[in-house]
């Protein structure tokens, strides 16, 4: 069986994409992201431990059986998860310290289980490191969407502290819009995040639909030819 | 979907499950146990010099030329110990530093201070809170100056009376939209002063027989 990776491609960082067509993962979602780095960190972190969940557990497909699936699923992620927070407590640590609070909750993240139930214990290693890995890219896309708008309207400011997690020549990407701007309160908290994720869903949905029309447009006129 | 491997029937028994969770269960630990133990000495390493550096801005580097993380004294305060670590200057105690936690609008907010012989705040540092963004966390220095207010003052200075904040009829601003965070700040820190206040000879107690042991 041949391996299609532009669809797996295409599937993690749109069309299936976890958060705004599973619409999974959205704890983490709405409360890390209250700036773009913030989203950035976490949405890396979780790649990462996707594509590290998603292997293992392509490997020992065969030998894990449907009856017992599930805890043995969550017993690897958790190891996995664990793994990645003290590595990063001790080689990352200033990254840590701005998400130490979020990398135990990857546990919780119901789009690991997700992604290791529907495709990783059905595929092949490579194809599963490939789905977890643009599944993770497709995560990280929404989080810093999410918390670039929230990070604009809030304190407009963009990718504020991104020198912290990415090193110091990374420094330009921190942008402050507006000098002096008294901030709106409302998006740095939880309801800001359900507010912005609403309407980035339904951006997400007209773009679809203008596009479904014109295929179905295009069909229509073909058919009549 | 190619499933690879048929199913046998010997994986419907019960031993081949309970063997398979128990051999996972196996791999992950030995996974964890190899991870901790080639990260604990690094995290250990990380979390000292994090203290150092807190300790480092309440207490001016000119007080002390000891190890302020290896020079501890803990007391008990009602609920526990509390650990005060000290600076000395050629064995004599010139400050101590220690954590003070207040409970603000979302749970607790820690704090350490550092104090000198007179009992005068040094400095006042966050070290970990969950109030409000925008709101409440202007405790933070990073945030505004706001902290700062208690460098140099003490239990005398203003008179307890004022060790509030302006609502209350103290001397201390709180912030628009956020009372609560303040008011458990600044009663974090006159409890500390408190506690320090009335301990204050076991604290600054010099202890040479201690004190040649840590310095030979």
């Amino acid at each position: 069986m041949s391996i299609d990776y532009r669809r797996i491609t295409r599937d993690g960082l749109w069309e299936n994409n976890v958060v705004f067509s599973q619409m999974l993962a959205l704890c983490p979602l709405l409360a890390v992201t209250s700036t773009a780095t913030n989203g950035l960190g976490l949405g890396l972190a979780t790649t990462f431990v996707l594509v590290c969940s998603g292997l293992v557990i392509a490997l020992f497909r065969h030998i894990i059986t449907p009856e017992v699936r599930i805890p043995v699923f969550v017993l690897l992620i958790a190891a996995i998860v664990t793994l990645v927070d003290m590595a990063m407590n001790a080689w990352l640590h200033e990254l840590h310290k701005v998400l130490g609070l979020f990398i135990p909750l990857i546990v919780t993240n119901c789009a690991i289980l997700g992604r290791a139930e529907a495709f990783a214990s059905r595929n092949p290693v490579r194809a599963a490191a490939m789905d977890g890995l643009m599944m993770g890219l497709g995560f990280t896309l929404a989080l810093v969407a999410l918390g670039g708008v929230r990070e604009v309207l809030g304190q407009a400011t963009l990718f504020a502290n991104a020198s912290d997690l990415l090193g110091e020549s990374f420094g330009f990407l921190e942008t402050t819009l507006i000098g002096d701007y008294r901030g709106f309160l409302l998006m740095a908290l939880p309801p800001g995040g359900f507010l912005v994720t609403g309407f980035l869903l339904a951006g997400k949905r007209r773009l679809e639909a203008r596009r479904g029309a014109r295929v179905t447009q295009a069909a229509a006129t073909a058919a009549g030819q | 979907m190619a499933k690879g491997v048929g199913n046998p029937s010997y994986r419907k028994r019960t031993a081949y499950q309970a063997a398979l969770l128990g051999g996972m269960a196996l791999f992950a630990s030995a996974a964890l146990v190899l991870g901790d133990l080639s990260t604990r000495d690094a995290i250990a390493e990380r979390r000292a010099e994090d203290l150092k550096a807190s300790l480092a801005q309440v207490v001016p580097v000119n007080l002390h030329d000891n190890d302020m993380l290896a020079d501890t004294l803990s007391l008990p305060d009602g609920q526990g110990e509390r650990l005060f670590y000290r600076a000395r200057l050629q064995g004599r105690t010139t400050a101590v530093a220690f954590q003070t936690i207040g409970y603000g609008y979302s749970g607790a907010i820690v704090l350490v201070m550092g104090v000198d012989r007179d009992g005068r705040v040094l400095g006042v540092r966050v070290i970990s809170h969950a109030e409000t963004p925008g709101l409440g966390d202007r405790i933070e220095l990073t945030k505004s100056e706001w902290i700062r207010g208690f460098d140099r003052l003490s239990l005398g200075d203003p008179p307890p009376a004022a060790w509030a904040v302006k609502k209350d009829g103290g001397r201390f601003d709180q912030f628009t939209g956020a009372t609560i965070t303040p008011r458990a700040v600044v009663g974090a820190v006159r409890a500390g002063l408190e506690f320090f206040n009335a301990h204050r000879d076991v604290i600054l107690a010099d202890e040479p027989t201690a004190l040649s042991e840590r310095t030979p």
